[in-house]
């Protein structure tokens, strides 16, 4: 390929992420009212998703359908934290047992259990909404691509972890909350995440957050790894055969799309005030995958529009058409699969960029348009 | 026995009994009763910028009408525009039409907390009727209480809760259980319980409760048994065996959603015959809408204790089962709960203009101690918990799918949703 796609950021990059940073920084904020800022900045929460997915999936070849998992796990981490800023004894005055959280009281536990009291602490909770994932991320990571699981495969396994942590989360209700979840969460530090305030802060700091990961899944792409992996996707055995541990580059993207969906999924606990299983479970993390497809699964930046687009889309289908948006949704779906394989990106990639870069005269076009097929 | 009990005690309400059920045509009839926009100036009864104009007023419907909760929450939403559009028949709110903004919980918890801040902060509604089960309730709490708004929640729940922002249209657990508890020692001499639920908050609470009044409030009674299973559990044989070895007078079952189905056929197919009450079925969690699905041929014969039936006998109740099958079509049955969510615009409505605004504030503190005649259930009262004052009833259920109610209690119970003695 030509030199220039070997540098971290091509015009085109730059060009690519100056956009979106004025969406996301300027254009919303200053168009939106601070309910739909905290709508989009629930749905940016999705995007992280969404771009360790572009790392796992539209490079790496692994489709996981089960990135909720990881999400859920960094939520959890983060409103278990919050939960027990909440249960103060004064405020759970009227349980049998004050000062522990309200479901636990209610499932008649009458002390809160041991791996629940490092959630006291902040500093380990924001370790934890990164390695709780990532930890979990590796053992799925090591027990699968050391005996060279892949492919589909992977996909339905990774499936059924989310099918069996709903399960667990629901069952024990005791200590998770159960189907309700962790409700009611009220303060961050002392510091009254439900205001409108509060809300607007915090989606500058998820914003922040979500460029950092971005800017991370650049490097990764631009990097060797990067070039490995897209190698791995189409031809994983002539990579193996010429030295490299494939196992070890796939569990690294794995976990890495780990991390970003904890971190996440502790947004979301934060923006939305409450964390439960239907965020785990296997539907939402066929739409996390579904974000991803939309926006095209081969670029990083198309992954965030396409989590902001989806959801924008079910928020105001569903709100003009309340018994007939799932419809609307799926037909939406069925469309871009039909006529952009490649979703947004690609019809950016095929159709836009080539009439710019006639526009500016430059050949900047030149090294994003190659057409990368996936391998399946 | 029973037949005798029912309509003495339902005597009362008759005199205002059709002006609730009675459709458009009717209300003209009733105009003296309409209040008129002009004596009560916006201005005056809006002072916090609700969706409240000189003409119309705005509440919000916020219930799952897509995603599997659909099928349980459609029956709600009925019954609360019918409740709107009669209310708007005989002129409305202090002269004001109610309009709806209907928004879709789709199932899912998110998305309910999502839809409510959108009803509260951008629709300003002036009140919300909404959400079925306890999760997606405590989903949309918060943003509640926080944007103080006012949600009337229908559904019969487990308790522990007493929002300022919630009036709770339903009965909390000890209002579903205690009585029929005692009915069924008093009357069937039912010593021994196996209690069975699915596993959630809902079904375990109430089997606490149900566990502690057998075990401290009702002589030489015991539990022989408790068991839970998922949600879409389909395979109860090994703990209908158990039922068999373990020989109880009564099955205490709390099973929900589908799970019912195959709960209730595998029961009949392991040779449990209800209607010979060997032995008693009795539950809380099974109103007509369910028996739709299950099947009245599987269902014949069990108890069921709810504080409303499609069967009851009173005037209140024919106006309100007429005026809903003329609104939905004759094939729709009428639960427990979609009773109780066609309380909700009415209660509403009377606190409202026991305020003479519809301040939030004003109407909270207005709404304590509002008594409703023309309910279908019979006569309902808002406690100070913000819970209604309503009967106990039990039903036997028919091949037809219908209760046949056989008891009542001579009073209505007092909602008590954090019982002493029960925790």
């Amino acid at each position: 390929m030509e030199r220039s796609s070997n540098r971290l950021f091509t015009t085109q990059d730059i060009l690519g992420f100056a956009v979106l940073a004025v969406i996301i920084f300027i254009v919303l904020p200053m168009a939106l009212d601070s309910f739909r800022l905290n709508l989009f900045g629930k749905y940016l929460t999705y995007a992280f998703v969404a771009v360790g997915l572009v790392l796992c999936w539209g490079a790496g070849g692994i489709l996981s359908l089960g990135q909720g998992v990881f999400f859920g796990l960094g939520g959890y981490c983060m409103a278990m934290f919050l939960k027990l800023e909440a249960s103060t004894p004064k405020n759970t005055a009227i349980q049998s047992t004050p000062g522990i959280p309200d479901f636990m009281d209610w499932n008649q536990l009458t002390a809160l259990p041991w791996w629940w009291e490092p959630f006291n602490s902040l500093f380990f909770t924001m370790i934890a909404v990164v390695a709780v994932p990532v930890v979990f991320a590796l053992i799925i990571g090591v027990a699968m691509f050391r005996r060279r699981v892949g492919g589909v495969y992977f996909a339905i396994i990774t499936q059924a972890f989310a099918a069996i942590l709903t399960i667990l989360i629901i069952g024990q209700q005791g200590f998770t909350g159960g189907v309700n979840g962790i409700t009611d969460l009220r303060t961050l530090h002392g510091w009254d995440i439900r205001t409108n305030d509060a809300k607007e802060v915090l989606y500058f700091v998820n914003a922040g957050l979500l460029f950092a990961c971005l800017l991370i899944a650049q490097f990764v792409r631009k990097s060797k790894l990067g070039r490995l992996l897209i190698a791995m996707r189409d031809q994983e055995d002539r990579v193996r055969f010429s030295g490299y541990d494939v196992a070890s580059f796939k569990i690294f993207i794995f976990c890495l799309g780990a991390a970003f969906a904890g971190i996440g999924g502790a947004m979301f606990t934060l923006q939305v005030g409450f964390m439960s299983p239907t965020l785990v479970g296997i539907v939402p993390s066929i739409e996390m995958v579904i974000f991803c497809a939309v926006g095209g699964r081969l670029s990083i930046l198309g992954a965030v529009y396409g989590a902001l687009l989806v959801n924008w889309a079910k928020t105001s289908l569903s709100e003009s058409f309340p018994e007939l948006w799932l419809l609307g949704l799926g037909g939406l779906f069925i469309a871009v699969v039909m006529v952009f394989p490649n979703g947004l990106a690609g019809v950016y990639a095929e159709h836009i960029a080539p009439r710019l870069s006639g526009l500016f005269g430059g050949k900047t076009g030149a090294a994003k348009s190659p057409k990368e097929t996936p391998a399946e | 026995m029973t037949d005798r009990k029912i309509p003495k005690s339902l005597a009362g309400p008759s005199r205002r009994a059709f002006m609730a059920g009675s459709a458009a045509m009717t209300a003209s009839l009733f105009a003296p009763k309409a209040l008129f926009a002009q004596d009560y100036p916006t201005a005056q009864i809006n002072t916090t910028g609700l969706a409240v104009t000189d003409d119309t007023v705005t509440i919000g419907i916020l219930h799952s009408v897509t995603g599997t909760m659909a099928i349980s929450e459609t029956g709600s939403v009925q019954a609360e525009k019918l409740a709107i559009e009669q209310i708007n028949a005989q002129g409305g709110i202090l002269g004001r039409k109610i309009e709806y903004i209907q928004e879709d919980g789709a199932s899912d918890w998110p998305t309910f907390a999502e839809k409510a801040r959108k009803l509260l902060v951008n629709d300003k509604v002036a009140s919300v009727m909404g959400c079925w089960t306890s999760a997606s309730r405590k989903a949309v709490l918060p943003v509640f209480e926080q944007n103080n708004g006012m949600l009337y929640y229908p559904t019969f729940y487990e308790g522990l809760e007493e929002s300022p922002n919630v009036i709770y249209t339903g009965q909390e657990a000890t209002q579903q259980i205690i009585a029929g508890l005692n009915w069924v020692n008093e009357t069937k001499g039912a010593k021994s319980f196996y209690l069975l639920g699915s596993d959630y908050i809902w079904p375990r609470t109430s089997n606490k409760i149900a566990r502690k009044h057998i075990e401290n409030f009702m002589d030489g009674c015991e539990v022989v048994g408790e068991d839970y299973y998922p949600l879409g559990h389909t395979q109860f044989n090994s703990v209908i065996n158990k039922i068999r070895l373990k020989k109880p007078d009564v099955i205490y079952a709390i099973v929900v959603g589908g799970s019912n189905v195959a709960f209730y056929k595998q029961l009949k197919a392991a040779g449990i015959d209800m209607t010979k009450e060997a032995p008693i079925v009795l539950t809380i969690s099974v109103t007509e809408d369910e028996i739709r699905g299950i099947g009245g041929e599987n269902m014949e014969g069990a108890y069921a204790c709810m504080k409303y039936f499609q069967s009851l006998d009173n005037d209140n109740n024919i106006a309100f089962v007429k005026a809903f099958k003329d609104m939905w079509g004759e094939d729709i049955v009428i639960g427990d709960v979609t009773q109780a969510a066609y309380l909700g615009p009415w209660l509403w409505k009377a606190a409202v203009e026991k305020a003479g605004s519809f301040d939030i504030d004003k109407v909270r503190e207005a709404q304590i101690g509002v008594e409703l005649e023309t309910a279908p259930e019979g006569y309902v009262k808002v406690h100070e918990n913000h819970h209604l004052w309503s009967k106990t009833r039990v039903g036997r259920a028919k091949l037809d799918g219908q209760y046949e109610v056989v008891f009542e209690t001579a009073d209505l119970v007092e909602p008590n949703p954090f019982p002493e003695g029960y925790q």
